[in-house]
């Protein structure tokens, strides 16, 4: 009898060792020596002071997207459309970067992460007054409307914000020295997005745990239907989760343009908003796991492009071990849940 | 009169909506008996890669579709197991396999961008071809387009006028009542979706194969989130689906047109047609507001106006139905 609790203890390592198989064996058809691998993988995360940083800096705006989508989740909303509201963040904070000249930090700063959460917001209440006015699912809207965000990056650096030496598809020019938030030893780490970070984790974290509106967010998740009869205005609270979450987006896009470029590029979600429902879901949607699993899904990344550098095996090699990671957990790392299942099947035992 | 910019332009049209149809077609079947399969997207990139990478090594087109077919098959098996037997949430396993789907074409992919490769040809109907406008679009295309056509007058003659079409339809509208009158839900919905993901694998291939030939990196370009939403345009019905592929079909290659022949056309704003689209058919088909359109018609009008434009989804569409 011994043998099924420790079954069970070890059960949610065995998607990790599955994943890590998976990669093993991709590496091996690839003709890579897996040592050098790895070690590229946890040198690219963890190797020096710079790539630690790195890491950091890749977490931050993760994190933020992933506390932000514990809301929508919450409400049973699919907010799919989380990557967009990241880049309009992006957007808003570049829109006061460029546009007040000769202001001091401590001006421009404040109102640009207001301006990028203000964007974020607009984005998801966009999302969500479709799904609620309109009755289209926020998947949809929300895939649609990252691919405008997308466009919508692409005219700006290509056309209106442009930089003075002419379009190159690339960027805008960087921004004034004023504007960038402080960064540690020349990184691209900005300490203060990490406190940011973490005053929206506790925020969010009370918020779900400890308030009303918490639990109203809870009922609407379970059965909208019953959240309606207990007298919960699902069209409010959804469209309020929406935009705080497209807030916490966009406040993670000006981490991006702020303090991990210093200018708005061209693909300037590096794909977040999307690894941070993956984050969400390994997470269990528990609070307490997001900022680990974030963190891991950055150090993952970040030490895929030095394995790219090294062994010039594509860096998607990162996002295929988060991938499978995430699916294999979510088909099998419930050990209670496939107990379940097979007593249902054999009733008879 | 065959070779006018406007003959072209309609042929251009219903050749890239033959894989939107195709596509289309697949998830509806799934989708009526009462899996929604989310990882469409992925599926086609992956078929896309997997349908070029074999043709080009085997320099067989067949051998091409047919891993295609096989990987899309294998993705939407993935799901049915998921949300079939273990009971898990089918969006959240059909969204982590659209991005694996992403990241793992790009990376099986890699030695194969951009490389010139085989691709389906044209095929010209003989007599039909010479008929005046009509025969230029659509009796000497390519041979992926009859495919399509073909394939969506079965699907609807499947769906809506044969035996096993009613018990598939069943299974997605009243699994009890199915389950009841003896037919095995499950097997049912493990069928369809699997079925419908080697069409989706299908239409992958015929991209890469006949559309946009090669592989690059994101090559089908969101066209499996528009099939997505096609299929609730189309009301699950393929022939509808048909009409909603032609539609976004026709945004691609006006862009395409435009850009080539009109000068100052800003590419950006042609761009964002397929989104704007998007959510304006989603509009249309599922909001209030036609509902309150159709009240200021004639009464007489107003059912049929309601039926020719709202939808309905099947009623048991992503419920999970436990028969054991």
């Amino acid at each position: 009898m011994k043998v099924v609790p420790l079954l069970k203890r070890i059960w949610p390592l065995m998607p990790v060792l599955a994943s890590l198989a998976f990669i093993l064996a991709l590496l091996l058809i690839f003709g890579a020596d897996p040592a050098t691998a790895f070690q590229a993988l946890w040198q690219g995360a963890f190797g020096s002071r710079d790539r630690l940083l790195g890491t950091l800096a890749f977490w931050i705006p993760l994190a933020l997207c992933a506390i932000g989508l514990m809301l929508t989740f919450t409400a049973g909303l699919w907010n799919i459309g989380v990557e967009g509201q990241l880049i309009l963040g992006s957007i808003g904070a570049s829109w006061v970067a460029l546009n007040l000249k000769g202001q001091p930090a401590w001006v421009l700063i404040p109102l640009e992460l207001l301006a990028a959460m203000a964007a974020g917001a607009l984005w998801a209440a966009l999302s969500a007054l479709l799904k609620t006015r309109g009755k289209v699912h926020e998947i949809f809207s929300g895939l649609a409307l990252t691919n405008l965000a997308i466009i919508l990056t692409n005219y700006l650096i290509s056309g209106p914000w442009q930089p003075p030496e002419g379009g190159s598809f690339r960027g805008t020019q960087p921004f004034q020295e004023a504007a960038l938030l402080p960064r540690l030893f020349d990184s691209r780490f900005s300490p203060l997005s990490l406190v940011l970070m973490s005053i929206a984790l506790v925020i969010v974290a009370v918020l779900l745990g400890n308030t009303t509106w918490g639990l109203k967010l809870k009922a609407l998740g379970r059965n909208s239907r019953s959240a309606f009869l207990l007298g919960v205005s699902s069209e409010r609270e959804a469209v309020i989760a929406m935009m705080a979450c497209g807030a916490l987006a966009g406040l993670g896009g000006a981490v991006r343009v702020l303090s991990w470029f210093d200018s708005l590029r061209q693909s300037i979600s590096g794909g977040i908003g999307f690894l941070a429902l993956l984050v969400v879901m390994l997470s269990a949607y528990r609070m307490f796991w997001v900022p680990f699993v974030a963190f891991f899904f950055s150090a993952v990344l970040q030490g895929s492009i030095t394995l790219q550098l090294r062994t010039q095996l594509h860096s998607s090699l990162g996002g295929i071990l988060t991938g499978v990671l995430v699916l294999l957990t979510l088909l099998f790392g419930d050990y209670n849940h496939l107990r379940r299942l097979r007593k249902e099947s054999r009733p008879d035992e | 009169m065959n070779d006018t910019l406007l003959v072209r332009i309609l042929a251009s049209i219903a050749l890239q909506a033959a894989p939107l149809m195709i596509a289309v077609t697949g998830e509806t079947l799934t989708e009526r008996a009462g899996v929604v399969n989310l990882s469409l997207d992925g599926k086609m990139l992956m078929a896309a890669m997997t349908g070029f990478v074999v043709a080009y090594t085997t320099g067989s087109l067949i051998l091409g579709f047919l891993a295609a077919a096989l990987v899309g098959a294998l993705f939407a098996l993935i799901v049915a197991f998921g949300s079939i037997t273990l009971k898990h949430n089918q969006v959240a396993i059909g969204f982590v396999l659209t991005l694996l789907g992403a990241d793992l074409s790009a990376f099986l992919g890699q030695n194969f961008t951009r490389l010139p490769g085989p691709s389906v040809g044209k095929f010209a109907v003989p007599y039909l071809k010479d008929l005046p406008v009509l025969g230029p679009i659509f009796f000497n295309q390519n041979a992926i387009f009859y495919f399509a056509i073909l394939l969506v007058a079965a699907a609807w003659w499947w769906l809506f006028r044969t035996q096993p079409g009613l018990h598939l339809r069943g299974a997605g509208e009243r699994p009890e009542a199915a389950f009841a009158r003896g037919a095995s839900v499950t097997r049912l919905r493990y069928l369809y979706t699997v079925l419908g993901g080697a069409l989706v694998g299908v239409a992958g291939a015929s991209y890469s194969l006949g559309i946009k030939i090669g592989w690059s990196e994101g090559h089908t370009a969101g066209l499996g989130w528009i099939a997505l939403a096609i299929v609730i345009f189309g009301g699950w019905s393929p022939a509808r689906g048909a009409l909603g592929a032609v539609v976004f079909g026709a945004t691609k290659s006006l862009a395409t047109v435009f850009q080539q022949n009109v000068q100052g056309v800003s590419v950006v704003a042609f761009n964002t047609l397929p989104w704007l689209l998007m959510i304006g058919v989603l509009l249309l088909v599922s909001s209030d507001w036609v509902a309150r359109v159709a009240n200021l018609l004639p009464p007489r009008l107003r059912g049929g106006f309601l039926r020719l434009v709202q939808v309905t989804p099947p009623r048991a569409l992503g419920v999970e139905f436990g028969q054991e």
